[in-house]
């Protein structure tokens, strides 16, 4: 067993970035997804506002993440991305339109039905990319001479795209259950609604995709279902079930937060699930995380930095959520 | 096509794009904490109607800058995954710092400083309003120092794996020979362009109506800006160039045009059409012993000439030589505009003189064609280089087919002129409304934004109706 290195450190570090990205800016997304379903006018307006003030910094758990695979696991970064060029270029692009229109919308409202199409298929194609991504992860990509050897469409196959929907159907939920906590009258009942279908829905995929992983590659059967390791990693479909009653129970209940929560708690067991599957890699099965290292003085010089830094940006990131909490108002400065 | 020159124009278009927007937004930002604070300290409601205004554009540019920039972050592995595996050890925790003190930072406090004024009270509020601030320059130090190190390696060593390693401290790597003379000019370069757009805006509204208090104000703080700011970015562009004569000969050797060594000092090459191919430059209008005047301060300094270096080791000169002359003349037209705006104030004119309005919205958006110039001199003057002298570009690129590429650069062209014209639009439609007056401070002209309420200190509407 592998003793808590630094460069562990950098791995949790850089894991736990990306999960803060994919529950924050998930429900940014999931916002976007559901943005069709919501009423024109009102509904769409404060469901815009429920994420206008954050959005910006869930986002830069992105770049965190990026960022932090660049510095800490260099050479990670110049595998997964040419492998998954396309992906990456779709994501960006998606998110620019995504972006863009938290200000768009308001700046020209005679084309604001265009702006907020924008606003749809841009959190689409990021959290299909973003998902295909992970999907495109696990079946493995073609590693030669410490770089991509594989080509520009490997990425692509059955699983990946069920990994793609799955994330997508994830990210609605978690945009939904966002809306019942923060919006109230017609906008929740309708979040309420759409909860019911995407909690079930998400469990659904959460299943597929759990099945599915451990048919790809004996290693990631061995992981699960060998004693006696599957005494331990049978607790996490367990835990899907507590957390999937509860969440079913607290909707028909019209609890306001715990819906949300709960979706939270599924995102996070299925987080612990792929590090099941995946630690110590960094690109399954073809390069672990001490492969991919960048030297311990690089890792020391950022660590020393991040140990200070991370808590002060929860910190303050923590008070910007306080600063906008309760239900989104909707004021009328315009009359 | 070449993979090389794909992945090359595609880095640059998105590169050129992006900056523009945080060479605007980092000038902004510092512009509306001096209107913030001279509102608290004042109470003039003029200062809270201009912050106001240069807000809503503030919220546009920096919401353009973000989306492009995170593009940026991810650009380094899709594009330059060889670079970035050789030289992550190095660049990467100074950009993973940029992430840490400065992104978040910004986007933290971004929300409450455009949408939180009513919710926390002014103390708060100026203290977001200073984080985004704080945060637009720490993040431009971090980047910069990036660059630079690719411009100037030091404090490196190489590891068996290839890799560029710290091969001791840090400081050596931050703190690189060119940062601190790339990191002044650059964010010179900022208030400047900052400066010149408000000045633009200004004036353009003075020219309607020399009354309008907001436009007065913001063209006078403007003027003394552009006044003060621009002799200053010539000294700093000076020892810049001294600078990069010392570590990168070839660059500025391409920028002055100098093919032949001169021994008993070189001309200054005021114009000519540069030939790489023929290794000489045509057609030139020379000033004699100009050159070394300028570079070495002495004008009979021998410099060498790019002949000096192989012809695979020289950057392309055509491109750098017009770059540099078009930062080199935007900059003159700006200490023109500030020595014209400091005889116009002498005189008593600085609101009245019609052919000032005018130079100065002319000069509006010079800033930003200055600032890629000066990025495509030294950028362009690095290759063929991506760290200079150590890791040559067509060493650096990703192992892609070049139809992905081809592809993902049309739609990054189709995007950004899509997606960025219409910002650009909705920028000048902004700033084509005159600032609005404030009830405390009474209007000289009728109410001419019909139909909005004017609250105390917040007459517009917010980007966004957050109560």
């Amino acid at each position: 067993m592998p003793h808590l290195d630094i460069t562990i450190i950098w791995a949790l570090i850089i894991a736990f970035a990306v999960f803060a990205y994919v529950v924050m800016d998930g429900f940014d997304l999931g916002i976007g997804l559901l943005f069709p379903s919501l009423a024109v006018g009102e509904s769409r307006d404060q469901a815009m506002n429920s994420i206008a003030p954050v959005w910006d910094g869930n986002e830069t758990w992105l770049v965190m993440g990026g960022g932090g695979l660049f510095a800490a696991f260099p050479l990670a970064y110049a595998i997964i991305l040419p492998a998954t060029y396309p992906l990456m270029i779709a994501m960006l692009l998606g998110l620019v339109f995504r972006g863009v229109a938290f200000e768009f919308r308001w700046r020209d409202p005679d084309h604001r039905p265009l702006w907020d199409a924008a606003f749809t298929l841009g959190s689409l194609t990021a959290a299909l990319a973003q998902g295909i991504t992970l999907g495109a992860l696990l079946q493995g990509v073609k590693v030669a001479d410490d770089a991509y050897a594989g080509g520009w469409l490997d990425w692509l196959s059955p699983f990946s795209l069920l990994t793609g929907v799955a994330l997508t159907i994830g990210y609605g939920l978690l945009g939904a259950t966002w809306l019942i906590w923060k919006t109230e009258g017609e906008t929740q009942a309708r979040a309420r609604r759409l909860a019911l279908w995407l909690g079930g829905a998400t469990l659904l995929a959460l299943a597929a995709v759990s099945a599915a992983t451990p048919l790809l590659h004996y290693d990631y059967w061995r992981r699960w279902f060998t004693p006696p390791s599957v005494f331990l990693t049978a607790q996490v479909p367990l835990l899907v079930l507590i957390c999937g009653g509860v969440f079913f129970w607290s909707l028909r209940r019209g609890a306001e937060r715990l819906p949300f929560l709960m979706t939270l708690a599924l995102f996070a067991l299925g987080f612990v699930g792929l590090g099941i599957s995946i630690f110590p890699y960094v690109v399954p099965r073809s390069v672990t995380i001490w492969e991919a290292a960048s030297p311990p003085s690089s890792q020391m010089f950022m660590l020393a930095g991040a140990v200070v830094i991370i808590p002060l940006i929860l910190a303050y990131t923590g008070w910007a959520y306080w600063v906008f909490r309760g239900k989104v108002a909707l004021d009328h400065p315009h009359e | 096509m070449d993979t090389v020159i794909l992945a090359r124009a595609q880095f640059a278009f998105t590169v050129s794009f992006h900056f523009i927007f945080p060479s605007f937004s980092i000038g902004l930002a510092s512009y509306l904490f001096v209107l913030e604070a001279l509102w608290l300290k004042t109470g003039r409601g003029v200062y809270a109607n201009l912050y106001r205004y240069w807000l809503k554009i503030f919220a546009v540019v920096f919401g353009m800058g973000v989306v492009s920039g995170l593009v940026m972050s991810y650009e380094f592995g899709t594009n330059w995954s060889v670079f970035s595996a050789k030289a992550g050890p190095v660049v990467g925790p100074l950009m993973a710092y940029e992430v840490l003190t400065a992104f978040f930072l910004e986007a933290g406090f971004l929300g409450v400083m455009l949408f939180g004024i009513r919710k926390v009270g002014r103390e708060l509020h100026f203290l977001a309003t200073a984080m985004v601030a704080l945060g637009t320059l720490i993040s431009a130090t971090w980047i910069l120092s990036v660059n630079s190190w690719m411009q100037t390696p030091a404090g490196f060593a190489i590891n068996a794996r290839g890799q560029f390693v710290p091969a001791g401290s840090w400081l050596p790597i931050i703190f690189n020979p060119s940062f601190p003379f790339r990191l002044v000019h650059t964010v010179i370069a900022s208030y400047l362009t900052t400066s010149l757009a408000v000045g633009g805006v200004a004036a353009f509204h003075l020219l309607r109506d020399r009354t309008n208090l907001g436009a007065r104000t913001m063209f006078s703080m403007a003027m003394w800006m552009a006044a003060l700011v621009a002799p200053l970015q010539i000294l700093a562009g000076d020892a810049h160039g001294l600078n990069t004569l010392e570590h990168q000969p070839a660059k500025v050797l391409a920028m002055e045009g100098d093919f032949e060594p001169s021994p008993r000092g070189a001309p200054l090459i005021l114009f000519g059409l540069p030939d790489d191919a023929a290794a000489r430059v045509r057609y030139a209008v020379e000033i004699p012993h100009a050159g070394s005047l300028i570079l070495k301060h002495d004008p009979n300094a021998p410099l060498p000439g790019l002949k000096a270096f192989a012809k695979d080791r020289r950057p392309p000169v055509a491109i750098v030589f017009w770059s540099f002359r078009i930062m080199v003349g935007l900059g003159a037209a700006m200490l023109g505009l500030g020595v014209f705006s400091l005889v116009a104030r002498a005189r008593g004119r600085l609101h009245e003189w019609p052919w000032l309005h005018r130079a100065a919205v002319a000069m509006g958006p010079a800033g930003f064609v200055a600032v890629i110039a000066g990025w495509v001199t030294t950028e362009v003057g690095r290759q063929p280089y991506t760290v200079y002298g150590q890791l040559l570009t067509a060493q650096s690129h990703s192992p892609l087919a070049a139809p992905a590429l081809a592809a993902s650069l049309l739609a990054f062209v189709v995007v950004y002129f899509v997606v960025f014209g219409a910002g650009v639009l909705y920028l000048l439609r902004l700033m084509s409304r005159p600032p609005a007056p404030h009830e405390a401070e009474p209007p000289h002209v009728p109410d001419r934004a019909a139909g909005i309420t004017p609250a105390p200190g917040v007459d517009p509407p917010l980007p966004s109706p957050v109560a």
